[in-house]
């Protein structure tokens, strides 16, 4: 079983995917909370969550016995920026990507999928 | 291209099929089926080729990669992957062929060509492990260096084994969008060797390619349909150059069209007709055979031509299909009429020297010499090869000057 990180992005200035109304929003709640269960009982949801946007960022720059530097804002300035993500586990690409189309479809939003090289934690070794 | 190499081409599609399937591991089938070719070079030229060239590569290649899987550092962990469930069962170590299953090469070429890769990627990845062309082919086709083509192949194979792209035919829902994603790569390929005198191997190799696609598919009308487009295109090619010039469809020398071709061609349409599910590619490839029958530019039937053009712009309604739509009802109803329907696509297609070039010959058969003259200017510099510009140069010299050449 693989891993894959599928990020929500949205685009500044676009509307899409904001409700706009309370009538908007509960459906858009009711089709969210509907994928997540389908993904809870394929066994499929590993994680998941909604983030503050860019405006709520701070980057800490530095390095390995350099110190470190805190800023405001993101890491990169861009018009994109991911507003949440779910981490799934899925076979292959093949139904990763399955997940990320009902993921457009409910949160009308585009999707990157990226694949884990490992999770968890690193063991001495090299091994996960 | 001599025998040896010919076979192995042949061969190694469905080798590295095989091999993929056998090892679960793109890059490791691919090294061994590439060292079984040195093996081969060495030796079949002495001992002249074995009975079953396929089966001695694929059996070769297997003992290769049985060895390297045994000797690597990393062997031990891939020994457990090949053990692993997804990937069946391991090699079998006794000396027989290892048998090629029928959907081996499918899965291979599903591989290749799937929309999560670049179409580039795509493209270079068919041309190498399905149609089995040397790294230095496959940068030639692409007009760029060795390096760069090397790159490009080991970025696409590290996506599909990181991305965990799964080796297998997809099957309901997906495989009509798929297959379309698969039928495109190998026009692709056509039409690179249609635009370009020096890369015309690579037509044949997508014909190749597409007849092995219908034998492995013969339930997909859109798979035949794509053979008998590429056939009925190929037929024409012999009149459409003449010393690297172009020859245009009303000038060009019938008798040079490669009758055997239009046959094959014809005769796959006509099944797709009967089986009445047309898509795209069936339906260009129904205006082709129109081209084909007609005996002269003038006899040819241009209303059903139109009428295919209808049904093909409800499934593809892009504005090059438009155009083509337009060149035909300028047949039909008079080249006005023509003119104002590529009045709608001269914002779309302001890039496309096909659309200038269009306008010019609608407005010359009007009268309107100077307006065709800058049609034809403006397409000479639009055009992609140097036969196109050198063409429609000329036709605007011929407009511009009092006496027509």
């Amino acid at each position: 079983m693989n891993q894959y990180l599928l990020s929500v992005y949205e685009v500044e200035g676009q509307v899409n995917g904001a409700p706009a109304t309370a009538e908007e929003m509960q459906a858009f709640m009711g089709r969210v909370i509907a994928l997540e269960e389908e993904m809870d009982r394929a066994g499929a949801f590993a994680f998941g969550g909604a983030l503050h946007g860019p405006d709520a960022a701070t980057v800490v720059r530095g390095g390995t016995g350099r110190g470190t530097v805190t800023t405001d804002g993101p890491f990169v300035e861009a018009k994109e920026h991911i507003a949440g993500f779910y981490i799934v586990n899925a076979e292959d690409l093949d139904e990763a990507l399955r997940w990320a189309e009902k993921v457009v479809e409910a949160t009308d939003h585009d999707i990157e999928v990226r694949p884990f090289r490992a999770t968890g934690r690193v063991q001495a070794g090299g091994g996960h | 291209m001599d025998d040896v190499e010919r076979a192995f081409r042949e061969a190694h599609g469905q080798a590295v099929a095989t091999l993929t399937r056998l090892f679960g591991d793109l890059t490791l089938a691919e090294d061994a089926v590439q060292d079984a070719f040195v093996i081969a070079m060495d030796r079949w030229p002495r001992d002249g080729l074995p009975d079953n060239p396929a089966g001695w590569i694929v059996t070769t290649a297997r003992n290769r990669a049985t060895d390297v899987v045994r000797r690597e550092r990393r062997g031990r962990r891939l020994a457990e992957q090949v053990a692993g469930d997804h990937l069946r069962a391991g090699p079998a170590a006794g000396p027989e062929i290892p048998a090629p299953l029928p959907d081996d090469q499918l899965r291979l070429i599903f591989t290749c060509c799937r929309p999560a890769l670049r179409v580039e990627h795509q493209v270079a990845l068919t041309l190498r492990l399905v149609a089995g062309l040397s790294l230095v082919e496959v940068a030639a086709a692409f007009l760029i260096g060795e390096e760069t083509m090397a790159k490009r192949l080991v970025r696409a194979k590290y996506k599909i084994k990181a991305a965990s792209i799964p080796y297998r035919v997809p099957d309901g829902a997906d495989l009509p969008r798929r297959l379309q994603a698969v039928l495109t790569v190998l026009y692709l390929i056509y039409n690179a060797g249609a635009d370009d005198v020096a890369r015309r191997d690579l037509r044949a190799e997508a014909i190749r390619l597409a007849r092995v696609l219908v034998r492995l598919m013969p339930e997909e009308p859109e798979a035949a349909g794509l053979l008998a487009l590429v056939l009925l295109s190929d037929a024409r090619m012999p009149a459409r150059r003449d010393a690297a010039r172009v020859v245009l469809l009303t000038d060009q020398d019938r008798s040079l069209w490669d009758r055997s071709l239009i046959a094959e061609g014809q005769e796959l349409v006509l099944a797709c007709l009967r089986r009445r599910r047309l898509g795209p590619f069936q339906l260009q490839a129904a205006i082709q055979a129109l081209h084909c029958a007609a005996p002269s530019y003038e006899q040819t039937d241009w209303a059903a031509i139109v009428r295919f053009y209808d049904r093909l712009h409800t499934v593809m309604p892009t504005p090059v299909v438009a155009l083509n739509r337009a060149i035909a009802v300028a047949e039909t109803d008079g080249p006005e009429a023509g003119l104002q329907l590529l009045d709608d696509l001269a914002q779309d297609l302001a890039g496309y020297h096909l659309l200038h070039a269009s306008r010019g010959s609608m407005l010359e058969r009007l009268g309107r010499r100077d307006e065709a003259a800058a049609a034809y200017g403006r397409a000479a510099a639009l055009a992609r090869t140097d036969a196109d510009t050198a063409f429609l140069a000329r036709r605007q010299t011929e407009l511009t000057t009092d006496q027509p050449l």
